[in-house]
């Protein structure tokens, strides 16, 4: 009973904020299924259901009768907040304060019947919704998880309409088929429908036999499974190859972000994920890289007007060079300090770009235009599905050497340097350089990333080299699971690449990304794709003391 | 358990989910032929070099805006998008009886941004126009995206010169602006300090946006050719708020005059704080159109009583712009955040006067519209009575009626948070 | 293979104070450029360490709020920024119906407190709910994971209190006892910048005191010293962490009104940039020591106001004032290549750090 109160008021009060930072208006023309329910409603409906789930699952299951009491509870409490909002907004002015608390708002809660009834129909919304789930989690596993997925779908479906639009648009037969599921707002019912039977009997049947399939799959003899392992890993190359001209313009041009993050990840791995040492300033050789491939080829500087391929290890070497001359004085730096010292040479390098003063060489507030684009014979990269081949190669590159060093002495020396510096100088590692090696080799990687963004862009500025930059390619590699290869990839999709797809929901997408880092971060501390041995530690000791060996990166 | 049930059950599960397959695709087959007609019959025909935008009836004329609406330059791209809203409502939501449907991309005011959303708006084919971008940054490398793909974009807020210098190259043939260029905008200041106020010594600050740092540029050599002395050229970060060092430091080449064409916010705290700074209380303070906006007043306070601003000349602001923002208050609650929310709605509005003229409609109803045509009726575009005057488009994309005037502000200006609308002194 | 050891250790060593001492000999030279030159007069230079002090003292009460988490938590509390912003954004909304109502020009020192008051609890709240949300279930996890989650709670909240009371900013009115400027000893000087300086001075002083001379502060002082003999000693640690962010909370909703009195402008970025200053000057004074805090957020401010004009103008570089920042990180380098661990820092940190 308790736990539905207090989980009820949670839930409400996320669902009042979602209300007055203009989430469920804004979304409110948008619709997932046409005219019948709008985006804002349906976020209002998933806080709600979760809620009530939620409030169910902290019941003792063996009683039913409770467990449905307190979800219904916790609906209506929702309920009765919502309503309270539309009270206090049909009293005071609350948008003197709070922006959006405006007409339209408070109709949309109302269901536009007037506040009488609009609160009778918040209520029962509230009280439905959450009983629903809490139905929903009384029933057998089977049916719930098919129930969730296919819910699940239909709604990501809806929410991701243009881009499906816009991927299936080339495929002539397809887009009919996908322009009969959403002609211009939403899903059709009859699509909906369809959609949501599709979802449920692939995962009905998924939940039945998936595991079985796994099993069988193993149980076979090495020899096939070896001819199995080849043919999956040669269609992964095809898969590869191809993914650009299946995929079409725009998604092509995510993935060419998402490399380039990639590869910032791949090398911000080697320093804190491999090295333990935390750099909050890796943006730096990222615009080194730029830069120097900037001012080598733009015609419009004038200095040399060297091409892509002859500026681009130019580039490397800056950012090697550059690297181990950060690394000098901050080898006897720890944690903390070693943040926050990186964190300035990233902003330096940033107001150095910037500056009137170094105007004539770097370009100053204007940045550089006229980059050209890479070519090889007469074959231009101008594209992003061209640009992908550059950064697909740049990426194997840095992952095949990241790899390689993994496991390599130096790997070791790394690994040892980031469980504890001192033990590892004690052990006979030189630390110095350990360290140097892992800064040289991680400016390397983004110097790279940074001479393909800026051949990519045609055009480079120094507000492109935020602080931002280096913060989210530390967020990636720790939400891909910190170490791990390929937890940069899975990270580098999950904040990249998702953020990139729903660009248009600009104005709440920090929100939502930032609210997801926490969660994720809490629902999964050891990452997404964690590297194997960090996972064996996580588990190992559940609760261990704060400065356990997973200090990691700070080097404790 | 054996070989053959392990294997069975999955089986039938298969054949299960491939009978549903079959099902859904057929519904949508079925009912294919309601959605999208066969060819139409009749002798209809339109040609295009670049190619046709086909729309069903009932279906959405596409118009998408790429803005800057997160991040920290959000307020210039919200003020156009609503500007652009506010156009579309105004058409009652309807252009030649289709409904028009407006997507808004994000661009965060820096190029890779810029490159993304237009990557993002190239790729549906079912979009006839762009409004955008906010950043000239982001036009830079995103509009020949759009223009690859046959989509012309016009521009309420970019007022870099280069984007429509006569040497800005075929790349960027489908790239207009209803915004001024910033050359014109920064000899007005300088024209108007010389001449006018016959001031000498003169300091000027940007801070490092690309806008900024090119309207200082053009005051300075402007100044410098009028016979001036510029004491010094000073930059700060938009996220300074501690002016009085820097102002110190001009206070020691005794300006008489100190030019600051940034953003409200950097505006504002330099308002402020030059009555604060030994030296400096009795010098002209002038501005740009970046901080011509109410809230410039609410930041700037009384400080801002007798400084001038550059600006786009409101006489010309007709009394279309009144009824705008009555409509904007209504919708949403508040006075316009910045300056080029009059410049997207005239976008939007000369979009659809183009759209109007070259679409045409089939037997059957469905609407055709031409993108090389419709670029051109853009580029032709002549005498279009806008809320920011009377816009015509040369050549390379500039369309803006570029009268610039400078402002005085009064204390009644601050009190009641509106801005001059009588010009101080005009150029021409 | 020792000795090879050895004598890379000491060629770097030696890279390292030829880097420390070029960027020292460039300071120099530059101030004795600028000296020479003679283009600012004294009382140009009480100026700047004025407005310096003034813009050091609220870093200062900010660093407050990261030094002491870090004390307990050993985290970088990177939302520490927003919890600052939170205050002085939903105070101005109290402010704004006290100027208007002509209560503000009546009573300013009761308007004041009232704005204060109003200003740290939002803080307070902010700062308690992040603890109780974003770290608490961490508190096991590996160094970095609170790290991320710290910085998805700055955004969010950004963001947050973006949808809530709008994306453009808001004015604080002008408190009319504080404006005028005053003459001390032939010295003209600005009577908010006093009352931003006294105030936080004040502030600080009493958080010292207060850390130092209480029974929950000596608490404090344990939990961060050592948590398992805190806990055996009956301590308990989640409520004295909880304290701190009580305390952090509420000296950066003060710092909040201060920079509200002192700059204006209110809006839902104005966290960010002196939240990365503050943990700037939480590192340099040595992170966890609140006096090295103190010292570190003055001597930011300082470097910023003077260093620009000290160190560049003699150099004949243009625009000095764009890379006032560029001259604070360098100078952080050059304080941490002498000591790693900060002006003040505790040897203590070479061990937990």
């Amino acid at each position: 009973m308790r736990q539905g109160i207090k989980i009820g008021l949670i839930g409400g009060i996320i669902e009042v904020l979602l209300a007055l930072v203009g989430m469920v208006e804004a979304f409110s023309q948008r619709y997932i299924i046409s005219d019948v329910i709008s985006m804002g409603q349906t976020l209002l409906l998933v806080v709600a259901m979760f809620t009530g789930y939620l409030a169910a699952k902290r019941t003792n299951r063996s009683e039913p009768l409770w467990v449905l009491a307190n979800s219904l509870i916790s609906g209506l409490i929702i309920g009765g907040l919502l309503s309270l909002l539309v009270i206090l907004g049909s009293m005071v002015r609350l948008r003197a304060v709070f922006i959006n608390a405006s007409p339209d708002l408070f109709k949309l809660l109302t269901f536009n019947q007037g506040i009488g009834t609009g609160i009778l129909l918040l209520l029962i919304f509230g009280t439905l919704s959450s009983s629903l789930s809490g139905l929903l989690f009384l029933s057998p596993s089977l049916l719930r998880g098919v129930l969730i997925r296919s819910l699940a779908g239909v709604a990501m479906a809806g929410l991701l309409q243009d881009l499906l639009r816009a991927i299936f648009a080339p495929w002539g037969p397809i887009a009919e088929i996908n322009q009969w599921f959403f002609p211009i707002n939403g899903l059709t019912v009859q699509g909906a429908v369809s959609l949501f039977i599709l979802i449920a009997a692939i995962s009905y049947f998924w939940r039945k036999s998936g595991s079985k399939m796994k099993t069988s799959l193993r149980r076979l003899p090495p020899t096939n499974q070896r001819v199995l392992r080849i043919t999956s890993s040669f269609l992964l190359a095809v898969i590869l190859l191809a993914l650009p001209q299946i995929l079409g313009l725009f998604l092509s041009e995510v993935l060419t972000i998402v490399g380039l993050f990639v590869l910032l990840g791949l090398g911000l791995n080697i320093v804190v994920g491999f090295a333990g040492l935390l750099d909050l300033g890796y943006v730096a050789f990222f615009a080194i890289g730029a830069y120097t491939v900037a001012v080598l080829t733009s015609p419009e500087l004038g200095f040399l007007n060297l091409s892509f391929w002859g500026a681009l290890p130019f580039a490397i070497v800056a950012g090697v060079v550059s690297g181990i001359l950060l690394g000098i004085p901050v080898l006897k730096m720890r944690g903390d300090y070693l943040a926050i010292a990186t964190l300035g040479f990233g902003e330096i390098i940033r107001i150095l770009v910037l500056s009137d003063f170094l105007r004539p060489w770097l370009g100053g507030a204007q940045g550089i235009a006229k980059i050209p684009r890479p070519s090889i014979g007469s074959v231009e990269f101008a594209t992003p599905q061209q640009i992908y081949y550059l950064i697909l190669a740049g990426c194997l590159l840095a992952g095949f050497i990241s790899w390689r060093l993994r496991d390599s002495r130096l790997g070791r020396a790394w690994m040892a340097v980031r469980e504890d510096e001192d033990v590892a100088q004690a052990m006979g590692i030189n630390l110095v350089a350990a360290k140097l090696l892992a800064f040289a080799t991680g400016a390397g990687f983004s110097a790279l990333s940074g001479a393909i963004f800026a051949s990519k862009l045609g055009s480079v500025y120094p507000h492109s080299f935020s602080v931002m930059i280096s913060i989210n390619i530390l967020c990636l590699i720790i939400v891909g699971g910190m170490g791990s290869i390929p937890g940069v990839i899975v990270g580098a999709i999950a904040l990249v690449g998702l953020p990139e797809l729903l660009r248009e929901f600009a104005e709440y997408r920090l929100l939502v990304y930032g609210a997801a880092l926490v969660a994720m971060m809490i629902l999964r501390p050891e990452g997404l794709w964690p590297e194997a041995k960090r996972r064996q530690e996580l588990h190992r000791e559940e609760a261990p003391e704060i400065e356990s060996a997973s200090g990691a990166a700070s080097g404790k | 358990m054996n070989g053959v049930a392990r294997i069975g059950v999955p089986m039938k599960q298969l054949a299960c989910v491939v009978m549903v397959l079959i099902m859904v695709l057929g519904l949508g087959v079925a009912s294919a032929p309601a959605a999208s007609p066969a060819k139409p019959k009749s002798s209809f025909e339109y040609e295009d070099r670049i190619g046709v935008v086909k729309i069903k009836p009932g279906g959405p004329i596409h118009i998408a805006c790429w803005f800057a609406v997160a991040g920290s330059e959000a307020t210039l791209g919200i003020d156009s998008k609503r500007g652009v809203e506010i156009a579309i409502e105004d058409r009652g939501g309807k252009l030649l009886g289709f409904p028009i449907k407006l997507t808004v991309e994000d661009t965060g005011c820096n190029p890779e941004g810029g490159q993304a959303a237009a990557t993002k708006i190239a790729s549906d084919p079912t979009i006839v126009a762009a409004i955008g971008s906010t950043c000239s940054s982001e036009a830079r490398p995103g509009a020949p995206i759009l223009w690859r793909a046959g989509i012309v974009t016009v521009s309420p807020s970019n007022t870099a010169p280069e984007l429509t210098s006569p040497k800005r190259g075929p790349e960027y043939a489908g790239y207009l602006r209803t915004a001024h260029n910033d050359k014109v905008q920064g000899a007005v200041a300088a024209e108007f300090a010389r001449k006018k106020l016959a001031v000498k010594r003169t300091a000027t600050i940007h801070d490092g946006s690309p806008y900024s740092e090119q309207l200082q540029a053009v005051f300075v050599a402007t100044f410098k050719r009028l016979g001036g002395i510029i004491t010094s050229q000073e930059a700060v970060a938009p996220t300074d708020t501690d002016m009085r060092p820097v102002l110190t430091k001009i206070a020691t080449g005794r300006p008489e005059f100190i030019y600051y064409p940034v953003f409200i916010a950097v505006g504002g705290h330099i308002t402020r704080q030059v009555k604060e700074v030994a030296g400096l209380e009795r010098v002209y303070l002038m501005g740009a159109d970046g901080m011509f906006s109410p809230d410039f007043y609410k930041a700037a306070g009384e400080a801002a009583i007798g400084m001038f601003h550059s600006s786009p000349d409101f006489s010309a602001f007709a009394g279309g712009y009144r009824s705008f923002l009555e409509k904007h208050q209504k919708k949403y609650g508040g006075k316009p955040l910045s300056v080029f929310h009059a410049h997207a709605y005239d976008a939007t509005m000369i979009i659809f006067a183009a759209i109007e003229k070259v679409a045409k409609k089939a037997p059957d109803g469905t609407l055709y519209i031409g993108r090389q045509a419709l670029r051109d009726a853009l580029y032709a575009t002549k005498g279009f009575k806008g809320l920011t005057g009377t816009l015509t488009c040369d050549a390379y994309g500039d369309c803006a009626d570029p009268r610039i005037a400078v402002y005085q502000t009064t204390a009644d200006n601050v009190k009641k948070l509106v801005m001059p609308d009588k010009p101080f002194w005009k150029p021409y | 293979m020792r000795q090879r050891w050895e004598e890379s250790i000491k060629v770097t060593d030696i890279l390292m104070w030829l880097i420390g001492a070029a960027i020292l000999a460039l300071i120099v030279s530059g101030s004795i450029a600028t000296l020479a030159a003679g283009r600012y007069t004294s009382r140009h230079w009480f100026d700047f360490i004025i407005f310096g002090l003034a813009q050091g003292s609220i870093y200062a009460l900010i660093a407050m709020g990261y030094t002491m988490v870090y004390g307990t938590l050993r985290m970088i509390n990177f939302a520490h920024g927003e919890v600052f912003m939170s205050g002085p954004y939903t105070a101005y909304f109290v402010a704004a119906s006290l100027n208007n109502s002509g209560f503000l020009d009546r009573q300013p020192i009761v308007s004041l407190l009232i704005v204060f008051i109003v200003s740290m609890a939002t803080s307070t709240l902010i700062a308690v709910l992040l603890e109780r949300v974003a770290y608490r279930p961490l508190r096991n996890a590996p160094r970095l994971v609170p790290l991320i989650t710290a910085i998805g709670a700055s955004f969010f909240l950004q963001y947050t209190f973006r949808g809530l009371y709008g994306s453009g900013f808001q004015a604080y009115p002008t408190v009319k006892i504080l404006e005028s400027p005053m003459v001390i000893g032939g010295f003209r000087i600005l009577k908010f910048q006093a009352v931003v300086i006294g105030a936080a001075a004040f502030l600080m002083i009493s958080l010292y005191t207060f850390i130092q001379r209480t029974r929950v502060g000596k608490a404090i002082r344990a939990v961060s010293e050592d948590k398992e003999v805190a806990t055996l000693m009956g301590i308990n640690i989640d409520r004295m962490i909880v304290t701190t962010f009580v305390i952090g909370g509420m000296a950066a909703g003060a710092a909040g009104v201060l920079y509200a009195l002192m700059f204006k402008q209110v809006h839902f970025f104005m966290g960010f940039v002196p939240g990365i200053k503050a943990f700037t000057a939480a590192v340099l004074g040595g992170i966890g020591n609140i006096p090295g805090a103190m010292l570190g957020g003055i001597f930011l401010g300082l470097v910023e106001s003077v260093g620009p004009s000290l160190f560049l103008d003699g150099l004949g570089i243009v625009a000095p004032y764009q890379l006032k920042d560029a001259i604070a990180f360098t100078l952080l380098v050059l304080v941490l290549i002498f000591r790693p661990t900060g002006i003040l820092g505790e040897r203590l940190a070479i061990k937990k750090a």
